[in-house]
């Protein structure tokens, strides 16, 4: 049980109470994984009528430690496409790791995930996907990234 | 050779903190209780010797806070804000001076100190502020104790000791531990760190901060030793001089290694060949060398075949070509002359059988020096585990025969000694591996020998039943001090030969 129950309860009821458009809460039973689908809201013609599902996992050191953030497979969730996202939904974005502050919550870093969504207009894998997915760890929070550019 | 025991009391005095005179044979200090005349010029340093000294945690803080003296009396910063500065430049006062004289708010700016922090300074505190929540924990019951940085980003003391630990802790972070704010880049200085972590994260945070110190110093290195907590400073050293110079220090942990790469005593050959030495070992390319020395490829389907014995009529077992193994030509156009090929000399065959020769010569030469080096590395364990052996020996001998412990030490430094040289011959092997052939050579491989036979006496000498070696006292000790003057004449002279550029490598070093 993560020690910051106080804060993920305020985290949560902010999500329900003041939903950011396109981010919305499918599960959240507990303290330690969430499920949060988001859609690009734009017209975006790579995300458009689209749903991807966020997963957030949660340590006993958060909101210290960044929570691991990956995308998932689901019915009707696919991996969106991006040069920052690898196949099997690992992203590279540097608030889940080194740019990570404690004051970061669930519902700003799912709004980092979105708007890096909506600004890409590349149909493509980062360069090393088939690579890094064949040996990636099982957490992201393992991999050190190295951020390449916040452009894309 | 009566001065022997003399000269490895200096030997012993390697846990004192001054190593100009290091190892064996240097200076005699004042405990030759004269009968030997006093050498004064035998404290000036060996060729193949440099000025070194140890220093230790509280020397390293010691050298630190003076830095920081010295920089804050200068710029007229507090202590505290001077200590970022310095981790920001990597403790390189030049670059900090400098480029602080142009621009002072950038560059503090930059290093993440509020810029109006020495003039109006204000003091951390630990205090409550009414109505506060805190954005980590979301806790915001009256009285709770909060901290902030000069950029004002409250959270409570909790949740910023939690914080800072973490990064201390388990991150190993020290240099720069910014506000947990968002994007702030303020760093949390020592005086911030002091009043919010526990002692023993305190502690730690020092330890990292002195580690910091060390690394980002070009003239001081930690000593690689396990648990070792010294740190060596040599100044004479620099990257470019790795090439004439192998800088060999010891520690006061009695660990030698090379202050150029950090590897464990790698003399006389130089840091780049060393590296060009372990790649080459460790690199399947001798694996490739010996499949081509040893196979042939089927000419048909390239399968490659080593041919363990039997008649040179070859049928592959993969494609079930004939050939024949001499000239791997057609097996066909031999007609019945089974056992020997006349078509030797044929043109076609003379390359592939050209490069092949090469090939086995240049496998053959590489495994004669690393036989040799591989050897002495086994050695120097052998002779560790036989010196334990016979120093456990020594325990009962000692209270039967009589002797103290003082007169069983010849055996200790023997074994040393011996540690010493087997180190040493084996680099000499990847050393005169990389050797272009040249007179110069035949006087290093002179050297070389005289040293490898020394060695082995004395080694042998070990292997003595225990009845034996207690007689065999002032020949041990003989032999040892005969063995490491052996060593000091080669290093000297390889030494010498590197400072001169005498020595020609069949390899680019760069």
């Amino acid at each position: 049980m993560p020690g910051y129950t106080k804060r993920l309860g305020r985290e949560l009821s902010d999500l329900k109470t003041n939903p950011a458009i396109g981010i919305s809460v499918f599960q959240a039973d507990d303290f330690r994984i969430w499920l949060i689908d988001i859609q690009v809201m734009d017209n975006n013609p790579l995300y458009v009528g689209k749903t991807f599902r966020l997963q957030f996992r949660f340590t006993q050191t958060y909101p210290i430690e960044a929570p691991e953030v990956q995308f998932i497979r689901s019915l009707g969730r696919d991996i969106p496409m991006h040069p920052h996202i690898y196949s099997n939904g690992h992203i590279c974005l540097d608030v889940l790791g080194s740019g990570w502050s404690p004051i970061q919550t669930v519902g700003s870093v799912s709004m980092s995930i979105q708007s890096m969504l909506a600004g890409n207009d590349r149909n493509e894998r980062p360069p090393d996907d088939a690579r890094y997915v064949a040996s990636a760890p099982i957490s992201p929070k393992q991999t050190r990234f190295v951020y390449h550019d916040d452009n894309v | 050779m009566s001065d022997a025991s003399d000269d490895f009391d200096d030997y012993d005095q390697g846990s004192e903190f001054d190593f100009e005179d290091e190892s064996f044979g240097g200076s005699d200090y004042g405990d030759n209780e004269g009968f030997e005349e006093v050498k004064p010029e035998s404290t000036k340093l060996k060729a193949y010797e440099v000025a070194h000294q140890v220093l230790s945690t509280a020397d390293i803080q010691q050298r630190q806070d003076s830095q920081i003296s010295q920089v804050a009396s200068i710029l007229g910063l507090s202590r505290e804000s001077v200590t970022v500065l310095l981790l920001y430049f990597k403790w390189n006062n030049d670059r900090l001076l400098e480029q602080y004289t142009e621009d002072p708010e950038g560059i503090l700016n930059k290093a993440g100190i509020s810029a109006d922090d020495d003039s109006k300074k204000r003091e951390y505190k630990i205090k409550p502020v009414d109505g506060f929540m805190c954005d980590i924990c979301c806790e915001d019951r009256p009285g709770l104790m909060t901290f902030a940085l000069e950029c004002d980003h409250r959270f409570c003391y909790d949740c910023y000791k939690q914080y800072i630990t973490q990064k201390i802790m388990d991150e190993g972070e020290s240099r720069n531990i910014q506000c947990p704010g968002d994007s702030c880049s303020l760093v949390v200085n020592n005086e911030g760190i002091r009043l919010i972590a526990e002692d023993r994260v305190y502690r730690r945070y020092l330890t990292l901060l002195n580690r910091t110190f060390v690394q980002d110093n070009e003239h001081l290195r930690w000593c690689p030793a396990p648990n070792c907590e010294y740190a060596i400073k040599c100044d004479d050293v620099s990257t470019k001089d790795l090439k004439t110079v192998v800088p060999t220090v010891q520690c006061a942990c009695g660990y030698r290694f090379c202050f150029g790469c950090g590897l464990a005593d790698h003399q006389p050959c130089i840091c780049v060949l060393v590296k060009k030495w372990i790649k080459k070992c460790e690199d399947d390319s001798e694996t490739a060398n010996w499949i081509s020395a040893n196979t042939k490829e089927c000419p048909k389907c390239m399968a490659t075949i080593e041919k363990n014995g039997g008649c040179n009529h070859m049928t592959c077992r993969k494609c079930k070509y004939e050939f024949c193994w001499i000239c791997i030509g057609s097996w066909a156009e031999h007609g019945t002359s089974w056992y020997n090929c006349s078509r030797y000399d044929e043109k076609s065959g003379v390359e592939a059988r050209d490069n092949q020769a090469k090939s086995r010569a240049s496998l053959e030469r590489y495994l004669h020096y690393y036989n040799r080096y591989a050897n002495h590395e086994q050695s120097a364990k052998l002779d560790k585990d036989l010196y334990l052996r016979t120093e456990k020996k020594m325990t009962q001998l000692q209270s039967t025969s009589g002797m103290s412990w003082i007169e069983v030490q010849y055996l200790a430094q023997a074994s040393a000694v011996l540690q010493q040289c087997r180190q040493t011959l084996k680099w000499t092997y990847a050393f005169a591996f990389y050797l272009e052939q040249n007179n110069q050579t035949h006087l290093f491989e002179d050297n070389q020998k005289d040293l490898e036979m020394a060695v082995e006496q004395l080694s042998e000498l070990f292997e003595k039943p225990i009845q034996e070696l207690a007689g065999l006292k002032v020949t041990v000790m003989d032999k040892t001090a005969y063995v490491n003057n052996r060593r000091q004449i080669l290093l000297e002279d390889t030494a010498k030969g590197l400072r001169d550029g005498r020595w020609w490598y069949q390899v680019e070093i760069k």
